[in-house]
This record gives C-alpha cells, sequence and structure tokens, in this order.
C-alpha cells in the first residue's frame, strides 16, 4: 500500500473512483440479484415467466407511488398522504360510476369512464396542490402537513362510502360508462395494466429529472434552496409540483387497484406511504433531499416486493415477513449510510488531493 | 460594557506566575507528513510554536497550512512525524484531548450550533458542572460575558447563534477559543467577517494573550494584517516549509514573493468610463429594514449608478449595509422602498429569476451556504442560472449545455478534472470561481458580487479580479462588495464607501488615500491598528 505508490497514481485513482461509483450505483441492484438468486435456488416457482409477471404487478403499485414520492423526497420533503389518496381516488371513481347526485336537483350523473379517470387523478392533484400551498406559503413541516392530509384524506373516502364499499364499477351499457374495469384490469399484450402504467410513470418522470429544467431546479433546490433561489430557480413553484406529482401518481395507483379488484373501498391504499418510502430509500435516494433516481426507486420497490412474494412462495408465515422485510430496510439504510461515509471520505481526500496537487487531474 | 474586576478567566495562563519565558517552544511539531491517498499534503515539516509569540503561517490554498494546523490540533494525525508538547511527545486523538492540552483552535470555516445560544455554543463539550451534574449556566454566562466584553462585542450570551451576523458569528467562534485557558492558539482565518474596528480588538487581544505567555499561530488571507502581527512569519508551499522571516524587515513582497515561488503583482484596474458609457444599474432611494432591528434601516437612502465597463467597489465596515443592499439588488431580500434599474428595464418588483433574465445576477458573500449545490457536479453548479440558454422545449439541450460549460470552465479557469467531479472536490477558490462563472453563464449586464475573494489564496484572487475585468472590457458593469481596504483601492474604478446603510463618500479609486476611505467608513485605519498593537 505504501511502496508501490510511485507506479500509476493515475491508475489507481481511477479504479478508487470506479469502485466508490459502482457501490453506490448497484448497491440495491446487487441486494436484487442476491434476492432472486436466493429465492430461484430455494423454489423453482420463483423465477418462472408467469411469477415474474404476477411480482411484477404486485410491485407496480408500490413503484408508481414511489416515483411520485420520490419527487417530494429530492426536493427534501415527505408526503405520508399518498396511501390515503389511493384510498380517496378510489372512492371517488366508485362513487361516480354507481352515479353521482348533481347537487341541489334529483338528478344523477353517470359520466364516461374516462371523465371518471380525470377527475379521480384531479382529486389527487388537488391534495398535492394543498399539501404544496400548505408547506410553501404556511410553512407548515411536510411531515406535519401531510399527516394531517392523511387523516383528511382518509375521512373523506369514509364520508363519502359511509364506511362501506363500492362493489359495482362495470357501469351500465346504457348509461355508457362502462369499461372501467374492463380496461384498467386488462393484460395488453399479456402484460397487467399496472405493469405498464409503471413503466409509463418511470419514463415519464425520469424524462423530466434528467432532461428537463424542472428536473435540475429538483435536485438543485432538494440540495441547497438558497443557492438554488439565487440562480433563478422558482423554489415555491418546485415544492408545490412535486406535492402534485406525487398526489397524482398516489390517485392513479387508486383506480387501478379499484378496478384490480374490483372495488373502491375507503380502507384502500393503507400503509402504502410507508412502502413507497422504504422503496425510495433503499434506492438510494436521500431524506435530506437532493439525491435519487427513478432507476434507483425501482429497484428498491422490485427487491422489496419479490422479497415479501419470495417469503410468501417458501411459504414463511406473514408474521415473519414483516420481521425480515423490516430487518432488510434497516440494513439497506445501514450499508447506505456506511457508503456514505466512505464516499465523504473518497471526496475529501480527493478535495485534499486536488489542493495538494494544484495539476488537474484527469479522469473520466 | 464596563470591564471585569479582578482576574479574567481569560487566558489565565499557567506560566504567569513564573513569568512567561517568551520564545520557549512549548508545541512543536517535527518531520511531520501527510499523506492523502498518494497525494503528499505534507512533507517533512519541522514547526514551532513559541511562547508569547504570533507565528504567522502563510501560503496559497493547498500549501498544507490548514493539514499541519489540524494536525497540530487533534484534527487530523500525521503519517510520520511527531508532535511535541514542551518537549515531550504527544499525541492528540481529538480536539477536545488537544484543548485539555491547552491547544485550541479557531476555524476557518465557522463550526457553530445555529441552534443553540451563544453560551451554549461557547461552553459546547465542556459545560461548567454546578451542583448535582446540572449546568452551572449563570458560571458560564459569567466567563461569556467577560469574553466578549474583552472582544468589545455586545452580544448577549442567550441569544442564538442563528441571529447573529456573520461577522458577530465569528467572533463567538473566537471567544469560544478563548475562554478556554489555551496556552498555544490557533487561529485560522480568525477576520474573514471581520470588520476593521473588530479586527483592530482582535489584535489588542491577541497582544494580551501574548503578554501572559500564550503561544499564537494566525492564518489569514489578509497579508498585511498577518504581517502586522506576526513575530515570525513561516510560509509553506506545496507541502513544504520553504522560507523564515523575523518581524524586522518582513515586508509584504516577500512573503507573497515566498508563497508563489515568485513576486507577484497586485494592482490591476479597469479602464476609467466616460458619461458616454450606458447607466446599465440605476439604484434610486432604496430603504431595506433591518431583519432583526424593529424599525431601524439596513440600507438608508442609497442611490448609486454603475455603467457599462465599470468596476465600482461598495467598501463598509461590519454592519454598513453591503450585504443587504447587495441581497435587495438581487431581489432575495424585499425594500421597503426605491427603485432599482437595469439597463432601463424597472426591476424593483421582480422576482430573483426575473431580475436575473433581465441581466442582474448576485455571486453570494457564503458560497456554501448561499452559492453552490453541493450535491451537484461542477457542470450542473456552472449551468444551474443559464439552463434558459440552453433550453429547446421541453428539454435541456445537453450537448449545448456541455459545450457552454465547457467554456465556462475554460473562461473562469477553474482547475477540476472535468465538469462530472464534485463540486467539493474543487478549492475554495475554485468553487468560487464557478460561482462567478454560474452568473456569467447568464450573460449577465450587471454583476454583483458580496465579497468575491472571502477564504480564497492570493493567486485565485488575482485571477477572480482579472476575470472581472476582462468581462468589464467586454461591457459588464460590476459591483463588488469588500471589507478589505487593498482590494477595492486595488481593483475598483470606483470606491463608493457606506455606512450605517448610507453612502456617505464616493472615491476615484486609483487616487484615493487608503486612510481617508477607512475613515470614511468609519473604521480604524493604519494609525489606530498600529495604536492597537503599540
Amino acid at each position: 500500500m505504501t511502496t508501490a505508490v510511485a507506479e500509476s497514481p493515475a491508475l489507481r485513482r481511477r479504479t478508487r473512483i470506479n469502485v466508490s461509483a459502482l457501490l453506490v450505483e448497484g448497491r440495491a441492484f446487487l441486494a436484487l440479484v442476491i434476492t432472486v438468486l436466493i429465492f430461484s435456488a430455494l423454489t423453482p416457482k420463483f423465477l418462472t415467466g408467469d411469477n415474474l409477471i404476477i411480482m411484477s404487478r404486485h410491485v407496480a403499485f408500490n413503484a408508481t407511488i414511489a416515483i411520485g414520492l420520490l419527487m417530494v423526497i429530492l426536493n427534501g420533503g415527505i408526503d405520508l398522504s399518498v396511501g390515503s389518496t389511493v384510498g380517496l381516488s378510489g372512492v371517488v371513481a366508485g362513487y361516480l360510476l354507481q352515479g353521482a347526485n348533481i347537487p341541489f336537483t334529483d338528478a344523477t350523473a353517470y359520466p364516461a369512464v374516462w371523465v371518471v379517470v380525470i377527475l379521480s387523478l384531479v382529486v389527487g392533484a388537488l391534495i398535492g396542490v394543498i399539501n404544496g400551498l400548505v408547506i410553501t406559503y404556511l410553512k407548515v413541516a411536510p411531515f406535519i402537513a401531510t399527516l394531517g392530509m392523511l387523516y383528511v384524506a382518509r375521512g373523506l373516502a369514509l364520508v363519502i362510502t359511509n364506511g362501506t364499499t363500492f362493489n359495482d364499477l362495470r357501469g351500465e351499457p346504457e348509461l355508457g360508462n362502462t369499461g372501467f374495469v374492463r380496461v384498467l384490469a386488462s393484460r395488453p399484450l399479456g402484460i397487467p395494466m399496472p405493469i405498464w402504467v409503471m413503466v409509463a410513470v418511470a419514463v415519464v418522470f425520469s424524462v423530466l429529472l434528467t432532461r428537463m429544467p424542472f428536473g435540475r431546479w429538483l435536485y438543485a433546490s432538494g440540495g441547497n434552496a438558497r443557492a438554488a433561489e439565487l440562480s433563478g430557480v422558482p423554489i415555491g413553484r418546485v415544492q408545490i409540483l412535486v406535492y402534485v406529482f406525487s398526489g397524482v401518481c398516489a390517485a392513479a395507483v387508486g383506480l387501478l387497484l379499484a378496478a384490480d379488484l374490483p372495488a373502491a373501498t375507503p380502507r384502500g391504499g393503507e400503509f402504502y406511504e410507508l412502502n413507497a418510502i422504504a422503496a425510495v430509500v433503499m434506492g438510494g435516494a436521500a431524506l435530506s433531499g437532493g439525491r435519487g433516481t427513478v432507476r434507483g426507486t425501482l429497484i428498491g420497490a422490485f427487491l422489496i416486493g419479490f422479497l415479501v412474494d419470495g417469503l410468501v412462495l417458501i411459504g414463511v408465515s406473514t408474521f415473519w415477513q414483516q420481521v425480515v422485510k423490516g430487518a432488510v430496510i434497516i440494513l439497506a439504510v445501514a450499508v447506505d449510510q456506511i457508503q456514505e461515509a466512505v464516499q465523504r471520505r473518497t471526496a475529501g481526500t480527493k478535495a485534499a488531493r486536488a489542493a495538494a496537487d494544484r495539476t488537474p487531474t484527469i479522469s473520466s | 460594557m464596563a470591564p471585569s474586576a479582578g482576574p479574567s478567566p481569560v487566558a489565565s495562563s499557567p506560566s504567569s506566575a513564573d513569568g512567561p519565558a517568551v520564545g520557549r517552544v512549548v508545541l512543536r511539531a517535527l518531520g511531520v507528513t501527510k499523506h492523502y491517498g498518494a497525494t503528499l499534503a505534507l512533507q517533512g515539516v519541522d514547526f514551532q510554536a513559541r511562547a508569547g509569540q504570533v507565528t504567522a503561517l502563510f501560503g496559497e490554498n493547498g500549501a498544507g497550512k490548514s493539514t499541519l494546523m489540524k494536525i497540530m490540533s487533534g484534527v487530523e494525525h500525521p503519517t510520520s512525524g511527531v508532535l511535541e508538547l514542551d518537549g515531550e511527545p504527544v499525541s492528540f486523538h481529538s480536539t477536545a484531548e488537544a484543548e485539555a492540552h491547552g491547544v485550541a483552535i479557531i476555524h476557518q470555516e465557522l463550526s457553530l450550533c445555529y441552534n443553540l445560544n451563544v453560551r451554549d455554543n461557547i461552553f459546547l463539550g465542556r459545560e461548567v458542572r454546578g451542583r448535582g451534574g446540572r449546568i452551572d449556566f449563570a458560571a458560564e454566562e459569567r466567563v461569556v460575558s467577560d469574553v466578549l466584553a474583552r472582544l468589545e462585542e455586545d452580544i448577549d450570551p442567550r441569544r442564538d447563534v442563528a441571529s447573529l451576523r456573520l461577522g458577530q458569528q465569528q467572533v463567538v467562534e473566537i471567544a469560544r477559543a478563548l475562554a478556554g485557558e489555551a496556552r498555544v492558539l490557533i487561529m485560522d482565518e480568525p477576520t474573514s467577517a471581520l470588520s476593521s474596528a473588530e479586527v483592530a480588538v482582535l489584535f489588542r487581544v491577541t497582544q494580551e494573550l501574548k503578554a501572559h505567555g500564550v503561544a499564537v499561530i494566525y492564518i489569514s488571507h489578509h497579508l498585511e494584517e498577518a504581517i502586522e502581527l506576526a513575530d515570525l512569519a513561516v510560509v509553506l508551499r506545496d507541502g513544504n516549509l520553504v522560507a523564515s522571516h523575523p518581524k524586522e524587515g518582513l515586508k509584504l513582497s516577500w512573503v507573497v514573493a515566498a508563497m508563489l515561488g515568485r513576486a507577484g503583482t497586485t494592482e490591476q484596474r479597469a479602464e476609467p468610463v466616460s458619461s458616454d458609457d450606458a447607466v446599465l444599474l440605476e439604484v434610486r432611494d432604496v430603504n431595506v429594514p433591518e431583519p432583526h432591528g424593529a424599525g431601524r434601516l439596513a440600507v438608508d437612502g442609497v442611490s448609486l449608478d454603475v455603467r457599462a465597463g465599470e468596476v465600482v467597489c461598495l467598501f463598509g465596515l461590519m454592519g454598513a449595509g453591503r450585504t443587504e443592499l447587495l441581497e435587495c439588488l438581487a431581489g432575495r431580500v424585499p425594500m421597503a422602498s426605491g427603485s432599482i434599474v437595469v439597463d432601463g428595464r424597472d426591476v424593483t418588483k421582480a422576482s430573483v429569476r426575473e431580475r436575473i433574465a433581465s441581466g442582474l445576477g448576485l455571486v453570494p458573500e457564503d458560497r456554501q451556504r448561499d452559492g453552490l449545490v453541493q450535491l451537484l457536479s461542477v457542470g450542473a453548479n456552472l449551468s444551474l442560472a443559464g439552463l434558459a440558454t440552453v433550453y429547446t422545449a421541453p428539454f435541456v439541450d445537453r450537448s449545448a449545455e456541455q459545450a457552454r460549460v465547457a467554456r465556462a470552465i475554460d473562461d473562469v479557469k477553474v482547475k477540476t478534472a472535468g465538469p462530472n467531479a464534485s463540486i467539493t472536490s474543487l478549492s475554495g477558490g475554485n468553487q468560487q470561481k464557478v460561482v462567478i462563472g454560474k452568473m456569467l453563464l447568464v450573460d449577465p449586464k450587471v454583476l454583483l458580487l458580496d465579497e468575491p475573494t472571502r477564504g480564497v489564496d492570493v493567486g485565485a484572487k488575482a485571477e477572480i479580479f482579472r476575470l472581472l475585468l476582462g468581462q468589464a472590457e467586454r461591457g459588464l458593469a460590476v459591483l463588488f462588495a469588500t471589507s478589505e481596504i487593498g482590494e477595492a483601492l486595488a481593483h475598483a474604478t470606483r470606491v463608493v464607501v457606506l455606512r450605517k446603510g448610507k453612502v456617505v463618500r464616493q472615491f476615484d479609486a486609483a487616487t484615493a488615500d487608503r486612510d481617508t476611505v477607512i475613515a470614511a467608513a468609519g473604521g480604524a485605519s493604519h494609525d489606530v491598528l498600529e495604536q492597537a498593537l503599540a
């Protein structure tokens, strides 16, 4: 370590950077691969096409919420209301499909399915707007604001349904509102709709993050809001928008879940926010903001989903599943922290080296 | 505040009983070498701190000053070499251990807990215990009041550090080191945020510490200041101790030459402008309320013009309203009344974003807090403000962005491994160039800079001003704020003196007399500093 320094410092430097980069990028992916390998060894049923599709469909719900939530977490916030938004949007769809009473009249409206879908997504967006306004302008901490919204949205879902479930979402041909279940629970090209939605959401948001100014604004305002503001980033607008994205993603999942069952229950999506947070964090995002990717979040969601489904397949009891899941979450983040310390050390070393060298170091 | 009666806890040195043995070596580094990975930060350095003397340590950023001080104060361990305290080998495993041995350090970067008050910060980690293990707040507050009275700073010990101005925070940092019983006091850039008056007080306190036999190690980018204070000047270059010089005959030119390894040039100035040049920044009767003071004005009826190609310096002491004025011009701080016009366009009611689009950008004072996004790369930091220039809806044009970033790195001469390098891997000077480059990338008409060379080494300082002058030549209007008189006079075409929020006088920098300018700002002139030392 001390003697062979003179030989190829440049080479050594490059390898070290690559190794640390690989650790950061590939850690969750590595864990996913190991999970898949272990379960494939334990049961032949795990690595079959059918099972992969079933598991991915489960993952898709959480992943879609998690990607929306990633936007909030990149901003340095948190959105605890996504689970309730799932429930509320499903219930709103169910209510509209059953026939909505037009206020002050006896008339009942049966909106077309596309209208139902849009209105339900608008509900999600509205929840996001309220979260965003309360956080940005009333300066309520995101944790508190969205904790409150968790109860408000869940409560509204219960109010609308009066605590019961809308069981019939199929609509009537003569009312022109059929197709909700048929389309949202369909399997284009043999792949369930939730997976398509997850893919679409992932593509849209990763393009948003990597190719559009908004992405840069988001990373900057999550990393250092003061510097971002002085650079002309509209940090208020960014902060409101991330909650809207999160709300819309959750509302989309609410629709998919309702079509999947098919029933709109006011209890739909309970505790989904916790799974989503776990996926985002396991995917390498920092809760303090400014760090995280869509790819990482997807890997995090798949890791949790495959882990749980794998445990089911090999017959581990639901009680132990919870214990294992929790332990893996803690382990993943602990590893993340250790890595960050390693990174900081290398960054510090690099800084000192750059300062000491006074000559530009070339590395890719 | 009345001077405290009786013996002060400040620097109650154990040697005061048997008389200070001036010149005796207290802390010595012997053959200290420090590797960071494959790189040598220090190479076999021998360095002594002597009782009752001020040793000024000079060197450019990256020369190894901070590394050496970190080793001497227990923050870092040498790869090889030893430390000796009073001739006995010691090994500090932490700053707390070093402090217990009487070695205290005032850090270059402020290291205060902003959620705690002044008293708790000063005694953090060494709280005075009273009965039953409870903290004796009264005793702590007495010490804090004494130390702050020493430093002639009227700060309530119970005030939250977060509400203090940067200069006051630095005073608290100094007070923290003074409140312990230091035998060796390391001051790493203690004055970077202090006004001349505060610097004069610090000098006087330093003289007192010397008289009590404390060994002081002083590091400052204000070379003249350090030279005035030094009993011995020691110069580090590229991790080696290259030269030393006693107080007698110590000159700035010697220090600069030893630091750079060549003779340095200092004065460089933009061409004077004429009334034909367009007025790019027009500030009229701007009032900004003080953020914490009820009803007082931080900026009081300021009017000024800056023309294309002009480099104007806002000179003033701490609290003169320089930062408030610049932040108000940039749109960050709301103003009570007044108007701001940029190149004929009224931006009085515009947001930060709109002002940048109109060509008015600010390079803030505190680059870590306001200038950089530490998690982003060098390239992403550079293009952050200028995304609009590389935007072809709905996407950021990445090849255009890369080209602009590459050009910016080239233009502002950032020494970096590349646009994808982490911003934290750069030295202070290079980070500052990135913040400036970020604003230049939006093609501004008016560039505001608040203390653009704070915590930046001599070489980078010159480069930064060369860069600004080059931009001014191309028609940029530059307005920079500084509390360093040398900088004000060496680089500006015009010096506008601010005092208590008002423009009190304007000078032609080429002909202005140094002490007259300082006097106008209400600060301690050269003579006052010398008297403080006498």
